[in-house]
């Protein structure tokens, strides 16, 4: 690895070290003595270094004396064709525009019907469900611990039956879903393909996304319930179970989108995420799949910040790296396995919660660099979210600004339209290689769990996200509205869930556990536990315990006794 | 005689993991020369105060950005009081809606903290509320 790569990771070099190998030409040369530095004596620059939100050092100008070795069919190529630089499709957007996807959920089951309805009747093309945190965390609504929590964060689901009341009137064969769930996946995909079923849907046709990452939740959302070894074990399953029964579904959606929110770089975000799709590669040959039968399902979500050029690199690097990778480690021959297909979300840490109609301005940037980035599938976000989750009002401004972007600004007549700007590609090289170098460290360490382990991904985080808080508060770098250009403004009437929602959830489940087969479910509950203790697939068997109307809960407390649950060692 | 540094325990309660606030703010504390305790996530109300007392802390900083604050906040209030640790400093940052800080305040929480607050701000209330011993 060469000493810049090196350069790259942690520590941020000084803005003039790629100056250092650069060979500008001999008009370049002249420019800069006769017309940049007459220039620059009587007005200098607003400040001494120019950087990404990242922190990675941007040049003055970009010229070709940046790109000395590149090589436009090699390193750019086309559209549909490796290395992917310009998008996975051949004409892009020209053909298809991007599923535009709204994360909703809230409150029961019925709210969130509801406005899955309002949202598809809006022209939303693609349903995406949010669950509340004892939902995520594996708890019934009716367990101690969802206290104040039901319903506030997305809808709680506990059983069969509030999956069903879900997707009332959604007939699943036509929409695609995605289900923002991770370390009860397998439970709550098992309730998915339950209603599915019950509606009649051919499960080979079933076309979603689960979001099923159980890595990024280690490294930085932390909803997790197991030690890594048996949830990377749900994860394959998952995984085996649909290569055979549906081809067409994501079995994961591997995140970097959490990785950024909690403060990482746009590199790190690239790195850690490209090195959790490895590991997910990885696990699943060692249980004997075959690489090109189940990797052309595995689906990316990557963040959408604010540094636009920085972010545009990045998904383009993302494509380059992923290609890269499936050929020369795995062997791949499928080029289905070689094309990285994302989601993209707007960042819900730059939205400020002072003046939050800015947060619409904000998030159109964001979109406008994931479309130019590629995306296949976008959700943005609305402008109440750095207080609560939207209101019907927020939601459709966030919705329009996508039909905005793919109707009216014209950026989607051409394929990567920004492809061969000195900048863009300079920019795609530096974050491209500055993600190998991380790539590659956590190889020499064993791998991803292994680094989780030595909590190397979490710190590098935290290292960067305290940065970047320290960069606000000495102001050089600013938020609008927040460390400049400050002023008052009345609050926004905000969405609230009330107590009731735990009430109605709390009757609901007493409700089931007195009309369902108790004998039933502790007959399934017992097969579960004893094949957990074993290596058997545990997909039919949490679909058999499911369909018995076994809570959540119940679900992954079997599971819990025999996988023990996982604490993190706390870092600051 | 050298001066007692204020004692700080910053909480995270409820289920939610979104730990990166608790951690800057925790680390923003101890490099403006006071002692942190960071409990770690997922913390009652109950784990909360015995953690406070065992550590003898001047000040306890909840992070909560899940919604489940008027839940969390008074059990957490009660059980201070309880314990006889009335004179310990309840600070609150996260998401919190403008109409629920009177209660929250009433029930005893000194300051809320709301998204964009800059570090030194937390510090600078923090030194006024709790004088150097």
């Amino acid at each position: 690895m060469s000493d810049e790569a090196k350069a790259f990771t942690q520590t941020v070099p000084p803005a003039e070290t790629a100056a250092s190998s650069r060979q500008p030409s001999a008009k370049e040369q002249a420019w800069e003595k006769n017309t940049l530095q007459p220039t620059l004596k009587k007005n200098p620059e607003r400040q001494k270094e120019f950087t990404t939100i990242s922190g990675h050092p941007i040049r003055r100008l970009y010229t070709p004396a940046d790109l000395p070795d590149w090589d436009a069919e090699r390193d750019l190529g086309f559209p549909g064709e490796p290395p992917y630089t310009r998008g996975i499709h051949s004409s892009m957007h020209r053909t298809r525009l991007w599923t535009m996807r709204q994360f909703a959920g809230f409150g029961t089951a019925e709210d969130t019907n509801q406005r899955f309805r309002y949202l598809l009747a809006q022209g939303q093309t693609g349903l995406s469900t949010a669950f509340d945190l004892p939902t995520l965390m594996g708890y019934d609504s009716d367990h101690p611990l969802s206290e104040g929590e039901v319903g506030k964060c997305g809808v709680a689901i506990s059983s069969l039956a509030d999956m069903e009341v879900l997707f009332d009137q959604i007939p699943l064969a036509n929409v695609t879903t995605s289900m923002t769930i991770n370390s009860p996946a397998a439970v709550i995909w098992a309730m998915y393909l339950a209603v599915a079923e019950k509606q009649g849907a051919d499960w080979k046709k079933l076309s979603g996304t689960l979001q099923n990452d159980i890595l990024k939740e280690y490294i930085a959302q932390k909803e997790y319930i197991y030690p890594p070894e048996p949830s990377m074990r749900l994860v394959i399953d998952t995984f085996e179970f649909g290569v055979k029964h549906t081809p067409k579904f994501n079995p994961i959606s591997i995140s970097g989108y959490h990785i950024r929110e909690a403060g990482s770089t746009a590199i790190q975000e690239l790195a850690f995420t490209l090195r959790d799709g490895l590991e997910y590669v990885e696990w699943g040959m060692r249980r004997g799949l075959d690489v090109d039968e189940f990797v052309p399902q595995l689906s990316f979500f990557f963040n959408a910040h604010s540094d636009f050029f920085e972010e545009i690199a990045k998904y383009r690097a993302a494509r380059r790296i992923w290609h890269k990778a499936m050929v020369d480690r795995y062997k791949s021959k499928n080029p289905r396995s070689w094309a990285l297909r994302f989601h993209t979300q707007t960042a819900g840490c730059s939205l400020t919660a002072q003046q939050p109609y800015n947060n619409v301005v904000r998030t159109a940037i964001q979109a406008l660099a994931a479309v130019l980035g590629g995306t296949q599938s976008l959700h943005t976000n609305s402008l109440d979210e750095a207080w609560a989750l939207p209101t019907e009002f927020a939601a459709t401004i966030a919705l329009r600004t996508q039909q905005i972007i793919a109707h009216e600004t014209g950026v989607t007549n051409t394929v990567d339209p920004l492809g061969g700007s000195y900048f863009l590609e300079s920019l795609t090289n530096e974050v491209e290689r500055g993600a190998w170098d991380y790539i590659e460290k956590i190889d020499a360490m064993g791998g991803m769990v292994a680094a989780i382990e030595r909590s190397y991904p979490q710190r590098e985080i935290a290292e960067a996200s305290y940065r970047y808080q320290r960069e606000l508060d000495k102001k050089e770098k600013i938020m609008v509205g927040v460390n400049d250009f400050v002023s008052q403004e009345k609050s926004l009437d905000v969405l609230q869930i009330d107590e009731s929602v735990a009430h109605r959830q709390a009757e609901r489940l007493s409700k089931l556990r007195a009309e369902r087969s108790q004998a039933e479910v502790d007959r399934r509950l017992a097969a579960l536990r004893k094949a957990a203790q074993g290596t058997d697939n545990l997909m039919p068997l949490i679909f058999d315990a499911v369909k018995s109307y076994a809570t959540l809960g119940e679900i992954c407390d079997a599971m819990k006794e025999v996988f023990g649950i996982y604490e993190e060692v706390a870092i600051t | 005689m050298p001066e007692k540094k204020i004692r700080v325990l910053i909480a995270k309660p409820g289920l939610d993991g979104h730990d990166r606030g608790a951690k800057v703010i925790a680390r923003a504390l101890r490099d403006a020369g006071m002692e942190v305790i960071y409990t770690g996530l997922r913390q009652t109300p109950e784990m909360i105060a015995s953690a406070a007392i065992q550590e003898d802390v001047d000040v306890i900083g909840l992070s909560i950005l899940s919604g489940a604050h008027n839940t969390i906040c008074p059990q957490l209030m009660a059980m201070l009081h309880e314990k006889g640790m009335d004179d310990v400093t309840v600070l609150v940052g996260g998401i919190i809606p403008e109409a629920d800080i009177p209660a929250l305040k009433k029930s005893g929480i000194a300051e809320i903290f709301l998204p964009g607050t800059s570090t030194q701000d937390i510090i600078d209330f923090i030194h006024r509320k709790v004088p150097q011993h």
